[in-house]
């Protein structure tokens, strides 16, 4: 395929990490520029995340996508218009499924192999050292470009909490069948999305629940007027409706639906809507309502057969589930690569494209309030885009370039937001696709 | 660089906050013996047809050359949007990239389809992509049948308009059953540029009464080629008597476009 003399080296070829939906798209949508792609996938199927088979998916049973199925989908590949809502992530994983289908991506990924090491090998090409998952053998190939989509939700981040307990801890990564609750005391900690999903399958199961979480946020339902919340939130956005009247607006209606949760025990937010990441959960403030659910604070340590609260209280729950959030990992590359600071936190330009190596893009690295694929998909295309156009055309790329450093950081990454790990890569989705449209604009005839 | 196609969507309001329904869709198909990894061809049809109007012949004869046949029919009282949504969740819904073709109006929701899914190929046969062109053609062609729908009456479309000859036996009476052509047909908003950058076949015929040459000549010219021509043949090309020939040729382009199969 290559005229190369080396069979390391892949010559023009780009490499991806991942076969996600990130790595998918990012797929699909460089060989639609004419790329040949070499895909490692850890696993033994497409899907990633959304893969309930592999060992690193954080989903669990009761898992449905909190964004609408129109905010979700891929912009060329919709899904089936007679699938509900909000669906299931077993459709979620037979939606990717099919798009690998569709488009044949299956012929470029190699399966069961893993990206041990991603190095410079200098004049923007990079080495990539792969090797089988558990296997000894591996090999090193030379790449034209690298493009990483080895996701950001399967590293369990867990809170340090001092002292000893005697009963059961894991982190929600490891929760996938309500079975596991039955019968039990249960303590959830965390108030994003999945502790408060599992907060309410808790109480379906569990003989008491108790939810701790460190702030108030703001649970949004998920439909509004009859309407899913999301598609009711960017007519708003499509009005240009400004932020400030949004953010009004949106306690107007969080009051009149909703009500007041700190009525059930729950903290007033410590922040304005619009500045945490959307928590999307219409029966929890049901099952609070029920008594079913009792809000907690913090944990502040564990003593023996129980919990101490920050308020001084003890509880003694059985089973303590820690939804509390995944880290970015990305341990085949030097974090200078990425920018990363000593958080391990990346700085990347649109979150995607790395500051001082061109050749190098991360997909999928973002915290949107929508759903991802859309942002994943218009990504790959920027960065196929961006590697044709550097190759065939490197003073244009050079001004591209250029242009893109002057665009304002806050155009494109929401800064107002909780400052906590959970929003290093929160966007605001029109916002973000906004800013990536007028890169492509600048790109314009590149095919 | 402008080659008069509007550039990416990438902000989708319309599809965010008021998606296009589910419906019941008419799917009609063909599928050959045995699986020669040949893409599907999805059918579209234009006003007035269904999908009734591929099942005829053509859908038939491109099953007999190797490759798995599908034409759509127009929900009814779709507009140009719900149209293309249709199109687009039935390529979707196949197994592999889908090559989109349409006739008259339909080659306009393929046009417009080809902005939203990144088909294998497409062709526009006899495509209606300037509706104001197209209405003059039709106005002087079938004045008594046209002019009442600009007024919310019924379309009524003649042989005279369709055939170069006299019509097949039966096709009139399943013509324009409800239709009523939808004002966005006249709107000359600009076209997407195909994603995907499939290559884009025009065919028609320089005798068509509906779509006339110079119309034929622009639309070939807006994705950069020649219109390919079969003198003789009315507007109605998958109907006529000598339907095999355009036919064929669009599946001998298809095979010419795309050497490995399937990819």
């Amino acid at each position: 395929m290559h005229d190369t003399p080396d069979p390391g080296d892949r010559g023009d070829a780009v490499c991806v990490v991942g076969a996600g939906a990130s790595g998918l798209a990012a797929i699909k949508n460089l060989r639609e520029l004419g790329f040949a792609v070499d895909c490692y996938e850890r696993e033994t199927s497409v899907g990633g995340a959304w893969n309930w088979r592999h060992d690193r998916s954080p989903v669990y049973a009761g898992t449905h996508l909190i964004s609408s199925r129109p905010l979700t989908e891929f912009p060329d590949f919709p899904m089936p218009d007679t699938w509900p809502d909000y669906p299931h992530h077993r459709q979620v994983l037979d939606y990717l499924e099919r798009y690998a289908k569709h488009f044949r991506l299956g012929d470029d990924i190699w399966f069961g192999m893993e990206v041990s090491s991603v190095e410079p090998a200098g004049d923007g090409r990079w080495d990539v050292t792969i090797r089988s998952t558990g296997g000894e053998s591996s090999r090193v190939q030379r790449y034209a470009a690298v493009v990483v989509a080895n996701g950001h939700n399967w590293s369990p981040l867990t809170p340090s909490i001092p002292g000893e307990f005697t009963g059961e801890v894991m982190h929600a990564g490891a929760y996938k069948d309500p079975a596991r609750l039955r019968g039990r005391k249960v303590l959830v900690v965390g108030g994003g999305n999945t502790g408060c999903d599992i907060a309410v399958e808790a109480a379906q199961q569990a003989t008491r629940v108790w939810h701790s979480t460190r702030r108030g946020y703001w649970y949004a339902p998920k439909y509004l007027f009859g309407r899913p919340a999301d598609q009711v939130n960017d007519r708003l956005l499509r009005w240009r409706v400004p932020l400030r009247l949004r953010q009004w607006l949106y306690r107007r209606v969080l009051r009149l639906t909703t009500g007041d949760l700190t009525r059930y025990g729950l903290p007033e937010p410590d922040h304005r809507p619009y500045e945490s990441h959307p928590v999307v959960n219409s029966q929890l403030p049901y099952y609070l309502g029920h008594g079913r659910i009792e809000p907690v604070p913090d944990v502040a340590r564990y003593d023996g057969a129980g919990v101490v609260l920050t308020d001084g209280s003890r509880i003694e729950p059985d089973l303590v589930i820690t939804a509390t959030g995944y880290r970015p990992r990305f341990d085949f590359l030097a974090p200078e690569l990425l920018e990363a600071d000593e958080d391990g936190r990346p700085d990347l330009h649109l979150h995607a494209f790395a500051r001082r190596h061109p050749t190098l893009a991360v997909i999928g690295l973002l915290q949107p309030d929508a759903g991802l694929f859309p942002l994943a998909h218009w990504q790959s295309v920027a960065v196929a885009r961006w590697l044709r156009l550097r190759a065939t055309d490197p003073a244009r790329a050079a001004a591209v370039q250029q242009k893109e450093s002057a665009r304002p950081l806050e155009s494109w990454s929401r800064r107002r937001v909780v400052p906590s790990q959970r929003h290093w890569f929160e966007v605001d989705h029109v916002a973000y696709l906004r800013a990536v449209e007028g890169l492509l604009s600048e790109m314009e005839g590149v095919r | 660089m402008s080659t008069g196609f509007a550039g990416p969507e990438l902000v989708r309001f319309a599809d965010w906050t008021d998606p296009v329904p589910p419906a019941a869709r008419e799917v009609v198909s063909r599928l050959p013996d045995d699986d020669r990894e040949n893409p599907p061809l999805l059918f579209v049809p234009g006003l007035g047809h269904g999908a009734w109007a591929f099942a005829e012949h053509w859908l038939g004869h491109a099953a007999g050359r190797g490759f798995p046949a599908y034409a759509v029919s127009p929900r009814p009282g779709g507009d140009l949007r719900a149209r293309v949504h249709d199109v687009v969740q039935v390529a979707a819904s196949l197994p592999r990239r889908t090559v989109l073709l349409g006739h008259g109006v339909g080659a306009l929701v393929v046009a417009r389809a080809l902005g939203r899914y990144p088909a294998r190929a497409a062709v526009l046969v006899a495509p209606v992509l300037d509706g104001w062109a197209a209405l003059g053609s039709a106005v002087r062609a079938n004045p008594s049948g046209t002019l009442p729908a600009l007024f919310g009456g019924r379309l009524r479309l003649s042989a005279r308009q369709l055939f170069a000859g006299a019509a097949p036996e039966g096709v009139l009476d399943r013509l324009g059953a409800g239709s009523r052509p939808r004002p966005e047909l006249l709107t000359r908003a600009a076209l997407p540029r195909p994603v995907g950058a499939p290559p884009v076949l025009v065919a028609g015929s320089p005798d068509d009464r509906v779509v006339r040459r110079p119309a034929l000549d622009r639309a070939a010219a807006r994705y950069g080629g020649a219109p390919l021509l079969f003198p003789g043949m009315g507007h109605d090309l998958m109907l006529e008597t000598g339907w095999t020939e355009p036919i064929d040729a669009i599946l001998d382009w298809l095979a010419k476009e795309l050497p490995a199969p399937g990819l």
